[in-house]
């Protein structure tokens, strides 16, 4: 890795020469983004995409600091361990940090257990992002976004253009060639750019290893109170979780692949308490990663349909 | 699956290509699925997609994994390219899948753009298609020199040799034709993973190794030893003032500290101080690397400079000839203005020949005035700076740049340098003695442009007529160029297509500046419908020496007024290319001054233009 030089000493030469020509390219990425950005954001989410992203950020303007904000767009129902750590990062990175939370929704009562999930994520995460995106007048958004997500995602361009209403049309891309981005938009247009757009999972926990990068520990298995809602682990993170009659917490080895709002991330049974055991547990899975995000199976074509609306 | 990234080379980007329906995202589906890169989750989701839209029946349709929007997985197509990484225990792939109908060239084109090899797909029943053809010559135009062709659906064919040997044979030749250096070709089933993924077991007469066998294996890689070090700045790092830093991601070559480097295209040279990384500093890096370097002297240099092994700098041109890909649906223009975006650098471009358009499927040059939508060409194009650059062929990341409409913002082409054109470097601006200063001294006024745009008969030649009379009562040098007169002498040659009519204007407003230069107050009087034109003309003068006047009327008045008897020609279709009928007039959006003549006299007018004067 080039953060450590030619000396890094690693064993695994050729795992670290792809994980090096990630690292090159997303740093290329993030410095094209900020050259040609009036008002360039991070959008903060404290998961481990994120934390590699605004490690790759530290890196691509070392010795300065990033020269742009983290976004945490901040639903209230956030696992509790994720808020610390995040203030904790923007701290050490040295960064402004801005929540927004949307005082409106949560006014009307968006409630994750009482209005089902898709509902809910409208108001409290596309709603709110985009109010926090008018407010701010960012036209360059890095997200954490990978193409091995899901099939929407393999097709979206790493410098992705939306509208002044935060839509993405995916029939109008701009072509996107080489590594030219085309970075020019009017008043109110934004691209979203993803950085990470060609890691995979396995990627980004190898990368997470090599770089010692901390992430919440909630990634790590540990005894947690867990009850099961159709067929997945719900983590009871705080007493708003109305439990069912009858329905009693029970503590179980868990962990989680993607984190979010705790009510919509669903937990997998694990003992994977190091970052070797879970690297070989993604590596072992025969489940992708949103599995866990009960988001994505609202409805088919659901994440393309989200992401046309502005969701992130 | 490989238990950690036990990878033997580097990692491999491939594109996917073919003919619709030759079965590409099959072949795909089927690699990702037998690589097990496919979780369950996902799988479960195919076969309830499969029973839907598929098209095998009670099978798991595997295209169904790849095509990824609603509209794909409704017509059954791929109408986009889409990136997909796996990884088996020899190597770790990307790959982008291509679009195979011919609509969206532009799209294998930019899947090709990243790839160091293709993998061209071709169906054995159908033998070589036009879009096979037309694929692999763009692939190789984008400087892919590893081809596979992958004879798919030979079950449907029952492995016969005879039909294999046929297409390759033509294949062998279209690729020789199209530069591509290393080819392969292989029977393959999609549809049962022979010799896809796994040798075919009572495969008599086909010995060699399978696709994945070969992709794992392939090696692609240029050598860095023949390179000389070049990397453009792509971000000037200053955190305080004591530190200044070039970042940038290596393009060619190697570079070391206390390497001499040469700056373009200023020329200055001075010797690399550090290769600064997080957190600390290396005494190399080569190509492929993003890093950030400081410079032991302190030299001028800015995002979109070249940074380059002083022996042996890149060269710099403001004409190149090109080859481009025109991916727009309005149409490429000559002589209009275009960004452009080279490496890190964006000017100002016109493409100012087409020397041939390109039949694709057949390899033929064909004459033409204009590009469309997936044409591809071979161009001239001037820049208005000059531009660090080398041959796409010899450098590609400093030889590849895309072409962008100032209108709308939306990529409009991509290319790739072939050499330049020495013409630029032999006219030498002449400095005189005489100035612009001097000669509008000596007139007693301050020289300028003052442009007035608008529908025919909006009024333009009244306003401009009695402007003129009113300045030369007042003692001004002044001069009137009319759309109409100017076209009986100086663009006497050009009519009044979208291309002619943008030389119209290009000419005019140069004979403009050089009148303004002369120190005349110039009066263009000029429908000049195209944004673009219009914010070319500006371009030429200094700021505050031009300014554009909107005169402004509705279509139905001006069709009402009809001095000329035009409007009811064209309306008859006598007329063609008439502005406002037939051809659009593009409102400016900021004019220095809006004429409302529907509301406004022309003297009303004209002391309006004469305010904006004082």
């Amino acid at each position: 890795m080039s953060g450590k030089g030619e000396s890094s000493g690693r064993t695994d030469r050729s795992g670290a020469h792809w994980l090096s020509a990630l690292e090159s390219e997303a740093i290329e990425i993030i410095r094209e983004g900020a050259a040609t950005a009036a008002r360039p954001v991070m959008l903060y989410s404290m998961g481990k995409d994120s934390s590699v992203l605004l490690h790759l950020a530290r890196k691509a303007f070392w010795p300065a600091r990033p020269p742009l904000p983290l976004l945490h767009i901040d639903t209230t129902w956030q696992f509790r361990e994720m808020i610390a750590f995040r203030d904790r990062m923007a701290a050490e990175a040295g960064v402004e940090l801005q929540v927004h939370v949307n005082r409106e929704g949560l006014k009307a009562g968006a409630d994750p257990f009482a209005d089902g999930s898709e509902r809910y994520a409208d108001v409290m995460i596309t709603e709110a992002l985009r109010q926090a995106l008018d407010a701010g007048k960012y036209d360059i958004i890095f997200v954490g976004g990978r193409r091995d997500e899901e099939k929407s995602r393999a097709k979206e361009r790493v410098f992705s253009f939306r509208d002044a209403a935060h839509q993405w049309d995916p029939k109008a891309q701009r072509p996107e060639l080489w590594s030219l981005y085309n970075t020019r938009v009017q008043q109110g247009e934004s691209l979203r750019v993803s950085p990470l757009s060609n890691w995979t999972e396995a990627d980004v926990w190898r990368y997470i290893a090599a770089e010692g990068i901390p992430v919440v520990p909630l990634y790590f298995a540990k005894k947690r109170p867990v009850v099961e809602r159709e067929g997945q682990w719900i983590m009871v993170d705080d007493e708003r979780m109305p439990l069912e009659p009858g329905e009693e917490p029970r503590l179980l080895p868990v962990r989680f692949r993607t984190l979010g709002c705790y009510p919509l991330t669903a937990a997998v049974e694990s003992g994977a308490d190091t970052l070797e055991a879970i690297l070989a547990e993604t590596l072992a899975t025969h489940d992708s990663e949103r599995r866990g995000r009960l988001v994505d199976h609202d409805g088919d074509a659901s994440m393309e349909r989200k992401k046309r609306q502005g969701y992130f | 699956m490989a238990s950690g990234p036990a990878a033997v080379r580097p990692p491999l980007r491939f594109v996917l290509c073919g003919a619709v329906d030759d079965g590409k995202s099959t072949l795909l589906g089927r690699l990702l699925c037998d690589c097990r890169q496919v979780f369950a989750d996902q799988m479960r989701k195919v076969e309830e997609d499969s029973r839907r839209w598929g098209t095998r029946g009670d099978q798991a349709d595997l295209a169904l994994l790849v095509d990824g929007l609603r509209d794909e997985r409704e017509q059954g197509i791929t109408i986009d390219v889409a990136y997909r990484s796996f990884e088996t225990a020899r190597r770790r792939f990307i790959v982008a899948d291509a679009p195979g109908h011919e609509q969206y060239t532009r799209n294998m084109a930019t899947g090709a753009s990243n790839a160091e090899l293709a993998v061209v797909v071709a169906d054995a029943r159908k033998g070589i298609l036009p879009q096979t053809a037309r694929h692999t010559r763009i692939a190789a135009m984008f400087g892919i020199r590893h081809v596979v062709l992958a004879v798919n659906k030979m079950d449907l064919v029952l492995w016969d040799r005879s039909i294999f040997q046929a297409i390759a044979d033509e294949y062998r030749s279209l690729a020789r034709d199209s530069g591509v250096e290393n080819l392969r070709i292989t029977p393959v089933s999609s549809l049962t993973g022979e010799n896809l993924t796994r040798r075919r077991d009572s495969a008599g007469w086909y010995a060699g190794p399978t696709l994945l066998e070969h992709l794992e294996t392939v090696d692609v890689e240029s050598s860095i030893e023949r390179e000389s070090f070049r990397m453009s700045v792509q971000y000037v790092n200053r955190p305080d003032p004591d530190f200044r830093g070039y970042s940038g991601r290596v393009a060619a070559g190697r570079v070391a500290v206390g390497d001499r480097v040469h700056i373009s295209p200023s020329g200055a040279e001075t010797v690399v101080e550090s290769i600064v990384v997080w957190q600390g500093a290396r005494e190399r890096a080569e190509r492929g690397d993003s890093v950030t370097l400081t410079l032991a002297n302190e030299v001028d240099v800015t995002r979109g400079d070249v940074i380059a092994e002083a022996f042996n700098p890149p060269g710099v041109t403001d004409q190149f000839q090109a080859n481009l890909i025109w991916m727009s649906d309005r149409p490429l223009v000559v002589g209009r203005s275009y960004l452009l975006k080279i490496h890190s650098r964006e000017v100002t471009a016109t493409v100012t020949r087409i020397k041939y358009r390109l039949d694709v499927s057949r390899g033929s040059r064909l004459a033409g005035a204009t590009l469309n939508l997936n044409d591809l060409g071979t161009v001239n194009i001037a820049t208005n700076r000059p531009i660090p650059y080398a041959p796409f062929e010899q450098y590609p990341r400093l030889g590849s740049f895309i072409m962008i409409d100032p209108i709308n913002n939306e990529t409009a082409g991509a290319g790739t340098v072939n050499f330049a054109l020495r013409r630029a470097s032999n006219i030498r601006w002449q400095d005189f003695h005489v100035t612009r200063e001097a000669r509008q001294e000596l007139k007693l006024q301050r020289a300028r442009c003052l442009w007035l745009t608008g529908l025919p008969a909006s009024g333009k030649s009244t306003i401009a007529d009695l402007l003129e009379k009113r300045l030369h009562a007042e003692g001004h040098h002044t001069y009137l160029l009319d759309g109409d007169n100017v076209r009986h002498g100086l663009n006497r040659d050009l009519g009044f297509t979208e291309a002619d009519r943008v030389e119209n204007i290009r000419r005019v407003a140069e004979v403009a500046r050089l009148m303004v230069d002369a120190g005349l107050i110039v009066i263009v009087s000029f429908i000049s419908p195209f944004r673009s034109e219009r914010a070319f003309a500006r371009g030429l003068f200094a700021s505050g020496d031009f300014n554009e006047i909107f005169v402004d009327a509705s279509i139905e008045v001006c069709a009402a007024r009809d001095p000329k008897g035009l409007y009811a020609r064209a309306m008859r279709g006598q007329l063609r290319n008439f502005t406002g009928i037939d051809s659009p007039y593009e409102q400016p959006e900021n004019p220095d001054l809006h004429l409302d003549t529907e509301k406004l006299g022309p003297e009303e007018c004209v002391e309006s233009i004469l305010r904006l004067l004082v």
